[in-house]
């Protein structure tokens, strides 16, 4: 029987969720389409809309779906960028750790578009500097397009104080990637005063390919994709309702399940560290616990090899992940380790548990069961000292 | 009993696949393992050359997913660029001609990739190499494959008995187009994808160029054996034992005869060129030696026969070892030998050992 504890790469559709996936998709209708069968789609689609603005407190004019979550973080970054920068405003403040679905975009920017960008930093513990982040705002009166700093964490699971930064902001836009986040903990975009959330299916039971991007009322950004103006035009493609309805399905069971999941789920966790601190007394936890998901955790096992300590676990039908992977499947020392002050060979010795409530005590046994046996063979190989 | 857990080092290519897939019909417990040895591949280059490419990568992974076995990238580029770029840049500038493939199965394939197989619990490294290894009462040896057209025994040659002893070689027995109809059946899609002919590393095939840029081109004198300046080169290191085209000698053989490569002169950076004769070699000396088996008794000739280039024939000769080196006399002179590349020694089809040639006579 394998053991998945890798939930924040995807994690399973939910019973709900597919079935309202499968409904869908036997329903013939463009929602674009005047016709009746076009009405019917396009009055499901806005019910699932309205749901999902629920999930995460927003109108539901502000959800405007796209396929993935780095989609919507593309979208909102080069938006708010090319709006502001018709206004003068050319800099972008983000984090020293944030997903690269947001740091290449950010990039991107500083390399075709002019843009200048300010990292914060972050502490031992994850958490964003925020007596830096004020004085940057301070310094740079006028001058910024928009501030990017991600809800939670995906590699560590801190969570970061949103409302704090968005004050600071003041009435520069913020936005905050909730991919992992939404669904995980309270998460409310009017009274966090966003101007920009993304949120994504797969990571809450959803399927794979749908996500969405919050954009305030109002607000009107440049598209990244044009065409049919399906999305506000904002977003153009035909409406892909099936996926969306599931989406619906998946972050209304969330949010009415959060509460209890995290209790049980954080306790997991918790066993976990435990099991692993006892069978390996030199391995450590990376980043606060007390302001994290409850369900993410890296640990580094100093000496060992990431790459080695997967395929063994792998092997024992222990799934968990070494951090953001890069396209050739090579891995690179994490970016976000190494913001948390990390050194390159302590962050290809690390590995990211993350746990959904479908975890099991006795498979956080198993881990304990083997995972000395599997560091020690781990550090024989991997020729660190 | 309990299965012996192997590593499968796949390509990309058709040959590691099916080598993956044998090892797992034979009941080995396999898991395929890609060698990422640049650290910046080149996306989507031509699938015809190396083994490093981003497409490269993909075609190994969907190799590894149809037979059904675990499949990762190990990044090697550190280890690669040490092991052999870098020995392949220092062979040139030191007027020698290098074989890196040669280095990549000594240094890479079958000790930063064996030794870390070892150290994670695996009996050992399958790849796909056409040689065949038998068990014997001093340990395993290595022999020639049965194809004698893809025969690789020669990059081979350069492992010790150790190294010999963690590989695992399930094509030897097998014609390079029986492997393709074999993949084919299997439903590998590179069943039909080219043989990689060029130096990995070096995408655009053209070597000279390659080592121009890492290694400057300071121009310098072609003589004759007598010293007589005859044109200007750009670059010694470009310039290979033997080769007759592109010398561009403004001034003419009194013969009429062509004029070859004959020796480069790092030092002084000077390129030797003579007549064909002058090329003629029967005496080769190489070091270190690297003995595939028995180590042969100290200064006794035996019979034997040389192999100095891949996929070059086989010379009779004698040959001993003196202690230092291991020495060739070759019953017939071969023409056009770079000292750098390796001699090896085979007792039929066996590999006696090898060394890197230093001397030639």
């Amino acid at each position: 029987m394998s053991i998945y504890f890798d939930h924040a790469a995807t994690t399973p559709i939910s019973d709900l969720s597919l079935t309202a996936l499968t409904n869908q998709a036997k329903k013939l209708g463009n929602a674009s389409s005047l016709h009746s069968a076009g009405r019917s789609v396009r009055k499901d689609l806005e019910a699932a809309r309205e749901e999902i603005a629920k999930a995460i407190d927003c109108a539901p004019s502000e959800v405007i779906f796209t396929a993935t979550g780095t989609e919507a973080n593309n979208l909102a970054i080069k938006g708010l960028y090319w709006k502001a920068v018709k206004e003068g405003k050319n800099l972008v403040i983000t984090s020293t750790f944030e997903h690269h679905a947001v740091m290449d975009p950010i990039l991107w920017l500083a390399e075709h578009e002019g843009a200048k960008v300010i990292e914060i930093d972050v502490d031992k513990n994850g958490m964003v500097d925020l007596d830096k982040l004020k004085q940057v705002v301070i310094d740079n009166k006028g001058k910024i397009a928009f501030i990017s700093i991600m809800h939670s964490n995906n590699e560590v699971g801190t969570l970061q104080d949103i409302a704090q930064i968005v004050k600071v902001a003041g009435d520069i836009p913020v936005h905050s990637d909730c991919v992992q986040s939404f669904g995980k903990v309270e998460l409310s975009f009017k009274e966090l005063g966003l101007t920009a959330a993304t949120i994504s299916a797969h990571k809450i039971g959803g399927p794979l390919g749908v996500a969405a991007l919050i954009l305030k009322r109002g607000l009107d950004i440049e598209p990244i994709l044009h065409g049919g103006g399906q999305e506000r035009d904002i977003r153009s493609g035909t409406f892909n309702a099936p996926s969306i309805l599931a989406f619906a399905a998946a972050a209304t069971e969330s949010a009415s399940q959060f509460k209890d999941r995290s209790v049980v789920v954080r306790k997991l966790k918790q066993s976990l560290i435990e099991v692993v601190e006892k069978n390996v007394s030199d391995a450590w936890v990376n980043g606060d616990q007390t302001n994290s998901l409850p369900g993410i955790v890296s640990i580094t096992f100093p000496r060992s090899d990431s790459e080695g300590l997967l395929l063994l676990l792998d092997s024992e039908g222990i799934a968990c992940s070494t951090g953001s992977a890069c396209s050739a499947g090579v891995q690179r020392p994490s970016h976000v380790l190494l913001a948390m002050g990390l050194s390159e060979d302590e962050t290809t010795s690390t590995l990211r548990f993350s746990l959904s409530h479908s975890n099991t005590i006795a498979e956080i046994e198993k881990l304990g069961a083997v995972i000395a046996s599997v560091v020690e063979r781990s550090r024989a190989a991997s020729g660190k000292k | 009993m309990k299965k012996l857990k192997v590593i499968a080092a796949m390509s990309g290519g058709v040959d590691s696949a099916v080598a993956a897939a044998r090892a797992v019909d034979a009941g080995y417990e396999v898991v395929g393992v890609h060698l990422a040895l640049s650290s910046n591949p080149q996306k989507y280059r031509s699938g015809a050359r190396g083994c490093c490419t981003i497409e490269d990568s993909h075609d190994a992974r969907r190799a590894a997913d149809v037979i059904g076995i675990p499949f990762y990238i190990w990044d090697m580029a550190e280890e690669f660029h040490k092991g052999v770029v870098e020995n392949f840049l220092s062979e040139y500038q030191s007027g020698r001609t290098p074989n890196p493939c040669l280095r990549c199965n000594e240094k890479i394939k079958f000790e930063a990739v064996l030794d870390r197989a070892k150290a994670l619990g695996f009996d050992g490294v399958v790849t796909g190499h056409y040689a065949i290894t038998k068990e014997s009462p001093t340990g395993k040896t290595l022999h020639r494959a049965a194809d004698i057209d893809k025969d690789q025994s020669y990059v081979l040659a350069v492992l010790r008995t150790d190294q010999i002893e963690g590989a695992i070689f399930p094509l030897g027995d097998t014609v390079k187009t029986d492997t393709r109809k074999e993949a084919k059946e299997r439903g590998l899609f590179v069943a039909n994808k080219p043989d990689s002919h060029d130096i990995c590393f070096v995408p655009s095939g053209d070597n000279a160029g390659w080592l121009r840029e890492r290694l400057g081109s300071e121009t310098g004198d072609i003589v004759d054996q007598s010293g007589k300046k005859l044109g200007e080169h750009k670059g010694a290191y470009t310039y290979t034992i033997g080769q007759r085209r592109g010398l561009a000698l403004t001034v003419p053989d009194p013969t009429g005869e062509p004029r070859y490569v004959l020796k480069i002169e790092p030092k002084s950076n000077t390129v030797v060129v003579g007549s064909h004769d002058a090329l003629a070699v029967s005496t080769i000396s190489a070091t270190p030696p690297t003995w595939c088996g028995v180590i042969p008794e100290l200064n006794k000739t035996l019979r034997g026969f040389a192999q100095v280039r891949a996929h070059g024939a086989a010379l009779a000769c004698h040959y001993k070892f003196d202690g230092t080196n291991l020495i060739a006399n070759l019953d017939e002179p071969v023409f056009g030998l770079a000292t750098g590349q390796a001699l090896v020694i085979y007792d039929n089809d066996r590999v006696v050992g090898s060394g890197t040639i230093c001397e030639t006579i």
